[in-house]
């Protein structure tokens, strides 16, 4: 485990933010944390990179109880993000990395490597305000990963980013992760999910209400719903034989409680001489499975 | 490097880099070497314009007049006004000058009159009373057969020179009131506008950096107290580096300009503020080198240290709860204005008890009392240490400052940590009020 977070509870004022939540998030994974907003991802990621502390419980990181030395294994990329607009992108990178406790010497040499991936040498002593919004997330991007670190914190990471650039962080996100990094992924976003995590966690009202690995979660969500596409009419009888959700001229779509007769729709239709086009299972989408989630904690 | 120091640099570097701080440092000392080169020509300007005047001295009080500010006396010669007055129209004279006699001795007006049709410039007017009336002066005393010696011995110059009773007082001359004030309201004012200055460019860049959402970014680095702290510190740097700049650019002028204009510093001192004629030049330069020694015999070693260390604890005191009260305000300006008054109100206070209090009594009971309180003692003690306070009002005061000091940044720190991670809400000075004892 990379991160583990152990019956965190946090309080503002009166406000329970964050009640007796835990996960973990396995090393290397990539790690979807979910929720709608004001469920308490913020608040949960601030006692993650230490800028807060939770009221209860603890939260360990490579194994190790958070420390002062934390924030230099975790990369954080807020989503409320901004970088200092007066400063030269060489030496903005540089101040950054420098308090993420590298030293002059290797943040020079990050720089330089990062500088060239992205082929941006020539940025170097461009003043940030003088940059496009893209270009200043590429910089953020650069000034969040650039201390080598274990845990990397992306918080609706691709807000304000072009198509083009969304697939040049994603590409580099991927990189990343296959070097070794773990990522945790903050967004509300749920196609992203799908894309992108093997595992997640969903919080509502500061409640852990869904946790676990993205298939087995589909899996245990599905609802035994499958569909065919024909080329010609469907079979006037089909109502008789299936209990039949959705219909039009030549789809249909059933449910078949029993897993193991899956192919009793295909069979029928078979028989019946159909054309088939297409037949499938209907897996939930992460959208229905986190509307469900959310609505089902709402009515608790 | 520790995170501190990092934050410290980059705050010191960034602002000192800044062009209007380079222009600011440059041309304060630069706007007084011009302000002083303009004074010193526009007083030594020469007005211009020869004047032939011819005098008709009825009662023979005048004889000769010296020739005085371009005017050129004549005698009349026994011409009539009419003579003269056409020696006017035909252009050999500027104008006439007719002096009637005095009725009697105990006249003390006297009108004399001036034919021509150009106007007698103020200046040459003043010239020519001046001088008439110093001629009456001594027909009169020749009339009444005064003693000229015996009238000066009536002269006497009156200046209380205040001696200490308890031997350890030093001795003071007539000057050190003076010099006293001047040094004490010169500090005091300086530590008023750096304190006010540099307190609101703490506010604002505190603000910059949580509109910016750049403050999230560094969090997940530093720890909130860290990154206010270096802010404090590099700030308050820049204002000590801007005052030492100006000092020394300022002493670099005064000393450079008579050299430029050959001019003798003491003399340059008494022909500026009030312009010619108030001051003898013999007495001034008398009085310039008593103010130089009055000034060399100030405990400058004392009064410098104790200005630093009330200049750090005042602007620790005030940039600190600018730092808070900036990172409770949202991006709007506007709304910030209630929240820094509770700020600035003490700042202006101390200043105006020190401007309309202290400059008549450095030791009366509300200045003693303003120079031990902590939120006015950075701006009133430093005014009142040109006057010799008693050690002990010094030394608590000091301690108190350092104290409050101590006491605010903490405080402060208390209020940010809260605030800057707090968006889009309005914020009441009672909810910054809670957030100090947030956990």
């Amino acid at each position: 485990m990379i991160l583990s977070i152990q019956n965190v509870v946090k309080q503002y004022n009166k406000y329970l933010a964050v009640d007796h939540v835990s996960f973990d998030v396995p090393k290397g994974s990539v790690f979807g944390l979910l929720g709608p907003n004001g469920a308490g991802k913020t608040s949960l990621i601030r006692m993650i990179t230490t800028i807060t502390g939770p009221d209860e419980g603890q939260i360990f990181l490579d194994g190790e109880k958070l420390n002062s030395r934390s924030p230099e294994q975790i990369g954080y990329m807020p989503e409320e993000r901004g970088l200092y607009k007066k400063m030269k992108v060489g030496e903005h990178l540089m101040y950054l990395a420098q308090l993420k406790g590298l030293s002059e010497a290797a943040a020079r040499k990050e720089i330089g490597y990062w500088f060239e991936k992205f082929d941006i040498q020539d940025w170097s002593s461009k003043k940030i305000e003088d940059l496009s919004k893209g270009m200043q997330q590429k910089i953020q991007f650069i000034a969040t990963i650039i201390h080598k670190p274990k845990l990397l914190i992306l918080d609706e990471p691709f807000t304000g980013l072009d198509p083009i650039n969304t697939n040049l962080i994603k590409d580099e996100i991927a990189q990343l992760n296959k070097s070794g990094i773990s990522i945790i992924f903050s967004t509300h976003r749920m196609e992203q999910v799908e894309e992108m995590c093997e595992h997640i966690v969903l919080i509502n009202h500061g409640k852990n209400v869904l946790y676990g690995e993205v298939k087995e979660i589909k899996n245990t969500y599905k609802q035994n719903l499958y569909r065919a596409e024909t080329q010609d009419a469907l079979p006037l009888d089909i109502a008789d034989h299936f209990q039949v959700k959705e219909i039009s001229d030549k789809a249909v779509t059933v449910q078949i409680a029993e897993e193991q007769k899956n192919n009793q729709l295909l069979e029928f239709l078979m028989h019946r001489g159909a054309r088939i086009v297409r037949y499938e299972e209907i897996l939930p989408t992460f959208n229905e499975i986190f509307i469900r989630r959310v609505q089902e904690t709402v009515a608790l | 490097m520790s995170k501190l120091s990092l934050i410290v640099k980059r705050e010191y570097l960034t602002r000192v880099r800044k062009r209007s701080f380079i222009i600011g440092t440059l041309l304060a000392p630069l706007g007084l070497l011009i302000y002083m080169l303009v004074i010193i020509g526009l007083s030594s300007y020469e007005t211009g314009g020869k004047l032939d005047v011819a005098v008709i001295d009825e009662a023979n009080m005048i004889h000769q007049l010296p020739d005085d500010k371009g005017i050129h006396y004549l005698q009349s010669n026994g011409k009539t006004l009419e003579q003269l007055k056409q020696e006017v129209k035909d252009g050999k004279l500027n104008g006439v000058l007719l002096v009637p006699p005095i009725p009697t001795l105990q006249k003390k007006e006297h009108t004399v009159f001036y034919y021509a049709d150009s106007k007698l410039a103020p200046e040459k007017s003043n010239a020519i009373e001046r001088k008439i009336a110093d001629k009456i002066r001594d027909f009169k005393i020749d009339s009444l057969h005064i003693n000229r010696s015996s009238l000066d011995m009536l002269e006497t110059e009156v200046s209380i020179d205040p001696e200490n009773i308890s031997s350890s007082g030093e001795d003071e001359s007539k000057y050190t009131a003076g010099v006293g004030l001047a040094i004490g309201g010169i500090m005091a004012f300086i530590m008023f506008f750096m304190v006010l200055m540099y307190g609101q460019m703490v506010m604002r860049s505190v603000m910059e950096e949580k509109t910016n959402r750049i403050v999230e970014v560094m969090m997940s680095s530093v720890r909130p107290f860290d990154l206010m702290l270096g802010k404090i510190i590099g700030a308050g740097a820049v204002g000590l580096t801007q005052v030492i700049a100006w000092v020394i650019l300022s002493t670099a002028v005064t000393f450079i300009l008579p050299m430029i204009l050959h001019v003798d510093p003491a003399q340059m001192q008494s022909s500026m503020p009030q312009g010619p004629g108030a001051i003898d030049p013999e007495q001034a330069q008398g009085d310039a080198l008593r103010i130089f020694a009055e000034l060399g015999r100030q405990n400058w070693p004392v009064i410098v240290s104790a200005f630093v260390i009330f200049f750090l604890g005042g602007y620790f005191i005030y940039a600190s709860m600018f730092a808070a009260i900036g990172s409770a305000m949202g991006d709007d300006m506007g709304e910030g204005q209630s929240l820094t008054l509770p700020v600035t109100i003490p700042i202006i206070l101390a200043f105006y008890i020190t401007a309309f209090v202290g400059v008549r009594n450095p030791d009366s009971g509300l200045m003693v009392f303003a120079s031990m309180f902590p939120l006015f003692s950075p701006i009133v003690m430093p005014f009142r240490m040109a006057f010799n306070p008693p050690w002990w009002q010094v030394g608590i005061s000091l301690i108190l400052v350092v104290i409050s000091a101590y006491f605010f940044v903490w405080l402060a720190g208390r209020i940010y940590r809260v605030g800057i991670l707090l968006y889009g809400k309005k914020v009441t000075l009672k909810e910054i009020g809670k957030w100090m004892f947030y956990n």
